[in-house]
């Protein structure tokens, strides 16, 4: 089954290991859910535990001089500028900044009847991230992955054989899990997508698909 | 008088209680002597002292206490994670400048102060070398989704929390510490881990799961 349990993604972004496109995904996933804060700020204290114990390394002499001497000019930090984003995004903002003209002008695709994605400039190279929608009342085929999968629900909302998932709610699933995500029947349900492959039909018939559906 | 400019030998970090710091020339400040603020084995309350000092006064001497005691842990942080003697050097600087400059924004409610320095640390290192802002959440954004309000006797522990996840840390099984170490110092995801270390990814992720479970539950009972 798949599992709502990210711990391990919260690991790699507490620690500065999560490449773009989990960093992404795991920082919109916080924004939305004050559950998973609440081990995100045990992991960063854990970050703080493990600077206090670790073997300090010689600085140096002059390091606190020229420290201090900056501290005299007042060196003021550029306030980085907030990408403009369209105005009510219901999108965190490190996701709205990568669609600032709003999701509806992103270059949407059909993958299979009711299902569309739309790709994003995010990714490392082994794992890219997409924005998913899933129209109201429909679901995506049963289907494996060729690898990771992540999928943040940032509006509606979709179950499968785990249960649903809500906005703010991760779903994790890879190459042992097999499942058919379904929108439910009020509004489409619009998600952030890290996959490392495409998934891979499993249906009896819609496996005949595979190899036409777009990468 | 001290040339900045001059390269100097490194010098180990238990110089700074007892260094006289002297500064000399036009607009520029002078500290002599020792200073009678608390000693360098100062524990978690005292460095948030000392960053209270820092915002309200611009308490240089307090700094510097704060430098003796981070800085070369700082430095340390980025030479584990493969940073070259000068880059690392270079980065532990502009760390400790922004702890000076972004003193006045350090709540003790929300994380000690080994943790703010920690995330200015990583985040800094992220920023400049991998050339890449790292993706943030923050507060202010209208799509955050709101904590639910802080039982107000608890605001006054949080103080101690550096403390007590330091003890939760220690009480951690090796399997569990040693993923958590890697994942920290050398900049592995958990798939890497797992690769690393040749175990079923399956196994890494349980671990880690279960580390997470033990110090959101010992950092709950604390907040």
């Amino acid at each position: 089954m798949s599992t709502r349990n990210a711990d391990a993604f919260l690991v790699d972004y507490a620690a500065g290991a999560a490449r773009a496109p989990v960093g992404l995904l795991v920082a919109t996933h916080l924004a939305l859910n004050p559950e998973a804060r609440r081990a995100y700020r045990a992991l960063e204290a854990a970050g703080g535990a493990l600077l206090e114990g670790i073997a300090p390394a010689a600085v140096s002499s002059d390091a606190l001089a020229r420290v201090l001497a900056r501290t005299e000019t007042p060196e003021r930090e550029p306030a980085p500028a907030p990408r403009p984003v369209a105005a009510e995004s219901f999108l965190p903002r490190a996701l709205a900044e990568l669609a600032p003209e709003g999701i509806e002008r992103l270059p949407w695709r059909r993958i299979i009847g009711g299902v569309e994605e739309a790709a994003l400039p995010v990714s490392d190279g082994r794992a890219k991230a997409t924005l998913l929608r899933i129209a109201a009342g429909r679901a995506i085929p049963a289907h494996t992955h060729r690898g990771l999968e992540m999928t943040l629900v940032l509006d509606g909302a979709f179950a499968d054989e785990a249960g649903r998932y809500a906005r703010g709610d991760v779903c994790v699933t890879d190459e042992t899990i097999t499942h058919a995500p379904a929108a439910e029947r009020a509004r489409d349900c619009v998600c952030l997508l890290v996959s490392e492959a495409p998934i891979r039909l499993t249906g009896r018939f819609m496996r005949l698909l595979n190899p036409f559906l777009p990468r | 008088m001290l040339s900045v400019n001059r390269p100097r030998p490194a010098c180990g970090p238990d110089r700074f209680a007892a260094l006289a710091i002297r500064l000399e020339g036009a607009g520029r400040l002078a500290y002599q002597g020792r200073m009678d603020y608390p000693s360098q084995a100062a524990g978690p309350a005292e460095h948030v002292a000392l960053v209270l000092r820092i915002a309200r006064d611009g308490d240089r001497a307090a700094f510097a206490l704060l430098f003796g005691h981070f800085a070369p842990r700082v430095k340390g942080y980025l030479l584990r994670l493969g940073t070259d003697g000068a880059t690392a050097e270079d980065l532990m600087q502009e760390v400790m400048f922004t702890v000076w400059r972004r003193a006045s924004t350090y709540d003790p409610a929300q994380a000690g102060v080994a943790t703010w320095i920690f995330t200015i640390a990583r985040n800094k290192r992220i920023d400049v070398l991998r050339r890449a802002k790292r993706p943030e959440f923050d507060a202010s954004d209208p799509a955050f989704a709101p904590d639910p309000p802080a039982e107000p006797d608890r605001e006054a522990e949080r103080g101690e929390w550096q403390g007590h996840i330091a003890a939760a840390m220690a009480e951690l099984p090796a399997e569990q510490s040693d993923l958590l170490r890697l994942a920290y110092f050398e900049d592995l995801s958990h798939s890497d881990i797992a690769a690393r270390l040749g175990l079923p990814l399956g196994t890494v992720k349980s671990r880690l799961r279960l580390a997470v479970g033990r110090l959101r539950i010992r950092f709950s009972d604390e907040v």
